[in-house]
């Protein structure tokens, strides 16, 4: 019975976000409401939870509950990680955002959000170096005729599709990062360049608007689902 | 009486010799420890040699169990597994830096029996300075150079203007606002859901001061809903600092620069819903979009507003480039942000990046030509060598 009743009301409420599609109206703006009010209140008890109390005072020790890794720690020594103190670190550049709430020193909250961007995108750095360059690097050294053998002899077609790919790949790559580049108007030669980088780029976005469609139809063919299978019953 | 205890003593022996003894396994052997290299610390990278035991068929051992102590003496304690066939593993389960560490290999058996390895130790985990592998050693070349270009561009463009080709989309930023303007309208500032350090939000970020000099300028309602609570707080500090730049601080209303959920798409569904009940003329998306970019862009189409957006996500800037009316492309939007505020660290950056593309497709071309001549000319062959290895 509990679970009919929470079925029914998924069920109503999604008529009513979906009641958008016709026009703005009552139903959608209440149930606008609930979905924003249930979701800051879930987030407020996710974070206090599962971060703010675990970050803070169970691998400080005022609950006298410990992580796993703490526990093996803490067997092997009789103290805890000296690192989990650095908590109260963070607890105080929390405590510093909040001063945004006192005008006359609401200055305070810049220094921990210089702290979170700088050392985010400074973390940050090397990984987009590693997977969006180094790497793109790696993957275009390709070579431009690749023969491909099929029982010790060379099979022509595979070699020219293969060869066809790595030219594709490697002229993409490169007339793309053409008509990315800003110091120079694309014009003449570079320009053509930069435009066959253009066309590159809208084949992909053409590939990747078709490929999410299909995706949302999927979760559309969900939501229709569970209305007419698991709300209404229609379906077996 | 005798016949029965005789035929029980027979099957007793014939059981005894008929199932195999379940002995516990042989332990590993040659077991080593040593500071795990090219980490920031920590961790200590174990290895030894199987026990024997693995492959008998009877009783065999199904895995081992990481042991750590702080002296010889001293409990061992399990920190990890290994499962079998393994030969090595990385203890790290509650190490730390500049204190010993002793370890053992318990080999368990398919009947939980178990032996234990002669210990191996001490080890002090200790961070290093370095990654000294290949892969390391090139990020940090390129990004070595690519901050000094930049560094270099940067105090060019302090002497200097520098060069930035005109961006199509930019110019609609003015028009945008010029249309709120007259139609009386407000403008809708979206700064996207990522966090407050991607290099995307970073930009919308830029983008928007110039736009609220401007609503500033203009007496143009500006409403910025925002995801994030952080770039929340950052949308406000911009937003109030373009109205005193304006010189119109008291126009400033910091209502209309407000949080609202950091859910998806409960975000979505207040934005839809300010969008048409607000009817602003223009929409602004910059930043980092997901699944929401098309929900957002086609009900501001509904609601008759001018789009513009710009993204770094490959498969939202589809979307947008079929709802929107302007889409900035990935680094469009930085390069937008600089030519924009025509600030010396921005312009500088883009600059700078433009030296770093160049020295990409040089890479590139030399590594296709490394490809075709890397048996004929040793030069190419080292250098393939060099930007493949791991």
């Amino acid at each position: 019975m509990p679970e009919m009743v929470s079925i029914t009301i998924a069920g109503i409420l999604t008529l009513g976000i979906m009641s958008f599609v016709y026009k703005d109206n009552p139903i959608y703006k209440f149930c606008e409401s609930v979905f924003i009010g249930v979701s800051a209140g879930y987030w407020f008890v996710s974070i206090f939870y599962q971060s703010l109390l675990p970050q803070l005072t169970d691998k400080i020790g005022l609950t006298g509950e410990l992580t796993d890794s703490a526990l093996a720690y803490y067997r092997q020594t009789g103290s805890l990680a000296s690192g989990q103190w650095f908590n109260l670190i963070a607890a105080g550049l929390g405590v510093m955002m909040l001063m945004r709430l006192l005008p006359k020193i609401g200055w305070i909250s810049r220094w921990p959000l210089a702290f979170v961007i700088g050392s985010i995108a400074g973390l940050r750095l090397i990984g987009e170096l590693q997977t969006n360059i180094m790497k793109q690097i790696k993957e275009s050294i390709l070579p431009l005729w690749a023969p491909q053998y099929a029982d010790g002899s060379l099979n022509l077609a595979a070699s020219l599709g293969q060869s066809l790919t790595n030219v594709v790949l490697v002229v993409g790559i490169l007339t793309g990062v053409i008509y990315f580049f800003f110091s120079k108007e694309h014009k003449g030669v570079f320009g053509g360049a930069a435009k066959v980088g253009i066309w590159f780029l809208m084949v992909t976005f053409g590939a990747a608007f078709g490929l999410t469609v299909m995706s949302r139809m999927s979760l559309l063919i969900g939501r229709i689902d569970f209305l007419l299978r698991d709300w209404l019953h229609w379906l077996g | 009486m005798r016949k029965p205890l005789l035929l029980g003593a027979l099957v007793f022996l014939f059981l005894f010799i008929s199932t195999p003894a379940q002995t516990p396994p042989a332990p590993v052997s040659d077991l080593e420890a040593i500071d795990a290299p090219d980490d920031a610390g920590n961790q200590v990278d174990l290895n030894w040699k199987p026990s024997p035991d693995e492959t008998r068929a009877a009783n065999p051992v199904i895995g081992y169990q990481i042991l750590t102590a702080p002296a010889v003496d001293s409990p061992f304690v399990p920190i990890g597994t290994a499962s079998f066939g393994a030969t090595s593993a990385t203890a790290k389960d509650g190490l730390k830096n500049g204190r010993p560490y002793y370890f053992k290999i318990r080999a368990y058996a398919l009947d939980s029996s178990f032996a234990e390895s002669e210990v191996a130790g001490p080890v002090v985990p200790q961070g290093s300075w370095w990654n000294t592998k290949p892969a390391y050693i090139r990020i940090f070349i390129w990004m070595a150079l690519v901050v000094a270009f930049i560094l270099y561009n940067i105090f060019l463009a302090g002497k200097k203007e520098l060069y930035i080709r005109p961006i199509g989309g930019i110019n609609a930023i003015d028009e945008g606002i010029g249309r709120a303007t007259e139609m009386g309208r407000p403008i809708l500032y979206i700064c996207g859901l990522g966090d407050a350090a991607q290099a995307a939000t970073m930009a919308a970020f830029s983008v928007l001061g110039r736009v609220a000099q401007k609503t500033a300028q203009y007496q143009t309602k500006l409403i910025v809903p925002c995801y994030d609570p952080i770039v929340f707080s950052i949308c406000q500090d911009v937003v109030k600092g373009a109205y005193l730049n304006a010189g119109r601080p008291e126009a400033y209303n910091e209502k209309d620069v407000f949080f609202v959920a950091q859910d998806q798409f409960p975000y979505v569904a207040a934005v839809n819903g300010i969008m048409l009940r607000e009817k602003p003329a223009t929409n602004f998306y910059l930043g980092q979009f997901y699944a929401e970019s098309l929900m957002l862009a086609e009900t501001g189409f509904e609601a008759g507003s001018i789009q513009i957006a710009g993204t770094d996500q490959l498969i939202q800037m589809s979307f947008f480039i079929v709802a929107c009316d302007f889409t900035l492309i990935g680094e469009e939007l930085f390069a937008a942000s600089a030519y924009l505020s025509k600030e010396p660290e921005q312009v500088g950056s883009i600059k700078g990046q433009d030296w770093g593309k160049v020295i990409f497709a040089g890479l590139s071309v030399l590594g296709v030509v490394s490809v075709l001549l890397e048996n004929k000319i040793h030069f190419f062959g080292f250098f393939k060598k060099l930007m493949i290895n791991e």
